[in-house]
């Protein structure tokens, strides 16, 4: 990452919310999806009655938590498996990976454009569910569960994070995908994973508190992290363009190979080379 | 200008040489498994000139601009950029010193005119950004359709689009990948007209083109590759190079004996009947041949209606190149 510049990652994240805002496949999941889980968990804990049992409330609570934490989890997957594929289908990637922009820039601005409005949308329905829950729930049991400082820490962090899992495996996908539709399923499918550790903590199989917020958050810190290196090890700027990675001798311009590295050429698959 | 100091940025670049060509390509060769897109190219671009890469489709003309664009890594060979030697660390360097516009503009179609000038603008780093875009605007002809969405526009103004997207960057060499491709014959002229106008800035174009005829307008010198370079040189060169000179000669009436009447001319080395009762003279020097050539058919009582030298166009230069795969460079 040194030497990365700014800038650019910031145009490129520019670029991007400025196409979601014009897209209305995304605009449409982003207005819908935050409108549904506001909607579902406040129907659940508004039919809680003062006498419901303590059970039945912690059953409620998790769901709201695990319902809160799909958006950030799935939206921006569907976003991050379009970002690559999408740019070649549309042509714009090759104009793009002629400019001095860096790996690293193109990637991470990508990514801050599909984080930004996932997780806002997540902190979003958050806050409106502790509002209206407050100021409508007759069960006051359930607006101290969801009022519970560890519960309030995990929903904070493992927003970012979850989000961050789903873009890294979402683009690395996209990365190396060959059709979009394909892309999205796939990217939809492979950010589900880490909903299950939420789920332990929301459904309280793992007692939430804050050392095991913090602990959670910080094993999945780890993973998106290492996912991050991972996908940008995968992205070629010669396989992009042409399905085709190149080892040439002597370090070619285009894929970053160090020099003396043996003279071969691995197909993938075909491409439309002139 | 924004271009940022030579090597800043480039991961260890080596500073461009500023004397030396725009272009340097030596024994260039990039392969896709046992497929060779094109072999052992060798040739250089002087700054400042526009050059032609003229082939059949499949010939390896966009594959050779990805190569020298930096997107594609060459399987073999060397070749200087702007200055700057073709390599992985080199780069970013590079891309600087560049632009490229692919055969299809690849604009952001949801975006606007600006907001795709924007984008690029910021991914050049360039220091003043609107002065720039207002200026590629204005070069282009589209200043005032700017705000417009990229997916309104025709065909025609979204190659204008990516024509003001590579001079963005104020470019030692700019890689134009068919750039009138389906475009009608008015757009076309267009942006043989912005071409032009580049040509006499200064700007090194690397044309590649189908269009042999718009080659021979824009051209200072053409490449003929058909995976390999077939030859390289000024149209008119290549024109003298494979078929000398020639002078049609039309008369009144057919000759009794043209073989006798050009036969006296020492200056006609072949003689042939065209399609239209003319006679076609192979002469070294058509300038010098005529007066001896008109003499002699007067002399033979025949009536001249004309006299005149025969162009080959470069179309059947081209085809001749294609056709003679052992033509030499």
């Amino acid at each position: 990452m040194s030497g990365m510049d700014v800038g650019r990652l910031l145009a490129m994240a520019r670029k991007e919310l400025r196409e979601f805002r014009r897209t209305p496949f995304i605009l449409g999941a982003m207005v819908v999806l935050p409108v549904i889980f506001i909607v579902e968990p406040l129907i659940d804990i508004f039919r809680l009655g003062s006498s419901t049992p303590a059970s039945v409330v912690q059953k409620v609570v998790g769901v709201t938590f695990l319902l809160m934490l799909i958006v950030p989890a799935v939206l921006p997957s569907t976003i991050a498996a379009y970002s690559v594929i999408g740019e070649r289908d549309q042509g714009t990637l090759e104009p793009l990976l002629t400019t001095p922009v860096r790996r690293s820039e193109l990637l991470l601005g990508k990514a801050l454009a599909a984080m930004i409005p996932s997780v806002l949308a997540s902190y979003v329905i958050f806050a409106v569910v502790l509002l209206c829950a407050h100021l409508f729930a007759s069960n006051q049991t359930v607006v101290a569960t969801l009022s519970n400082g560890p519960e309030i820490l995990a929903e904070v962090l493992f927003a970012p994070l979850l989000s961050g899992w789903s873009i890294a495996v979402g683009t690395g996908i996209s990365a190396r995908a060959s059709d979009v539709r394909i892309a999205q399923q796939l990217g939809t499918l492979a950010s589900l994973p880490p909903l299950a550790v939420t789920a332990l903590v929301s459904f309280q199989v793992l007692s939430p508190s804050v050392p095991v917020a913090v602990g959670f958050g910080l094993g999945l810190l780890v993973i998106d992290i290492a996912m991050w290196r991972v996908v940008a090890a995968m992205f070629d700027r010669e396989r992009l363009i042409t399905g085709a990675r190149a080892l040439t001798a002597g370090g070619g311009a285009g894929g970053g190979l160090p020099p003396g590295t043996a003279r071969r050429i691995e197909m993938v698959h075909g491409g439309g080379h002139e | 200008m924004d271009r940022p100091a030579p090597g800043v940025g480039g991961g260890g670049a080596e500073p461009p040489a500023r004397d030396g060509p725009a272009l340097r390509v030596s024994g260039l060769t990039k392969r896709f498994g046992d497929r060779a897109a094109f072999e052992d190219v060798s040739f250089e671009v002087a700054r400042g000139e526009v050059f032609g890469f003229l082939g059949p489709n499949g010939a390896g003309k966009t594959t050779t601009v990805r190569t020298l664009g930096t997107l594609l890594a060459p399987t073999s060979g060397s070749a200087e950029v702007a200055g700057i030697p073709l390599s992985a660390q080199n780069g970013e360097a590079i891309r600087r010193r560049i632009s490229v516009m692919p055969e299809n503009p690849g604009l952001y179609l949801r975006l606007t005119v600006r907001e795709n000038l924007e984008l690029f603008a910021a991914l050049y780093g360039l220091r003043a950004p609107t002065v720039r875009i207002e200026s590629a605007l204005d070069a282009v002809g589209l200043a005032d359709r700017s705000e417009d969405r990229c997916g309104r526009l025709s065909k025609g103004l979204r190659q204008r689009v990516g024509l003001a997207r590579a001079l963005l960057n104020d470019p030692e060499v700019m890689f134009l990948d068919e750039p009138t491709s389906g475009l009608d014959p008015v757009a076309a002229r267009e942006v043989h007209e912005l071409i032009n106008g580049w040509r006499q800035r200064g700007v090194t174009v690397f044309l590649t083109t189908h269009r042999l005829e718009e080659a021979e307008r824009l051209c200072d010198r053409v490449a003929i590759l058909n995976t390999r370079l077939r030859s390289v040189g000024r149209p008119k060169d290549l024109r003298s190079r494979l078929f000398g000179g020639s002078l049609v000669v039309e008369t009144a009436a057919p000759l009794p004996d043209p073989g006798a009447v050009f036969g006296r001319v020492t200056a006609v080395k072949e003689w042939s009947e065209g399609d239209h009762g003319d006679y076609l003279l192979s002469v070294s020097d058509p300038r010098q041949a005529a007066p001896d050539v008109a003499r002699a058919v007067v002399a033979a009582g025949a009536d001249l209606v004309s006299l005149s030298e025969s162009q080959h166009s470069l179309e059947d230069v081209y085809l001749q190149l294609i056709d003679d795969g052992s033509a030499p460079q």
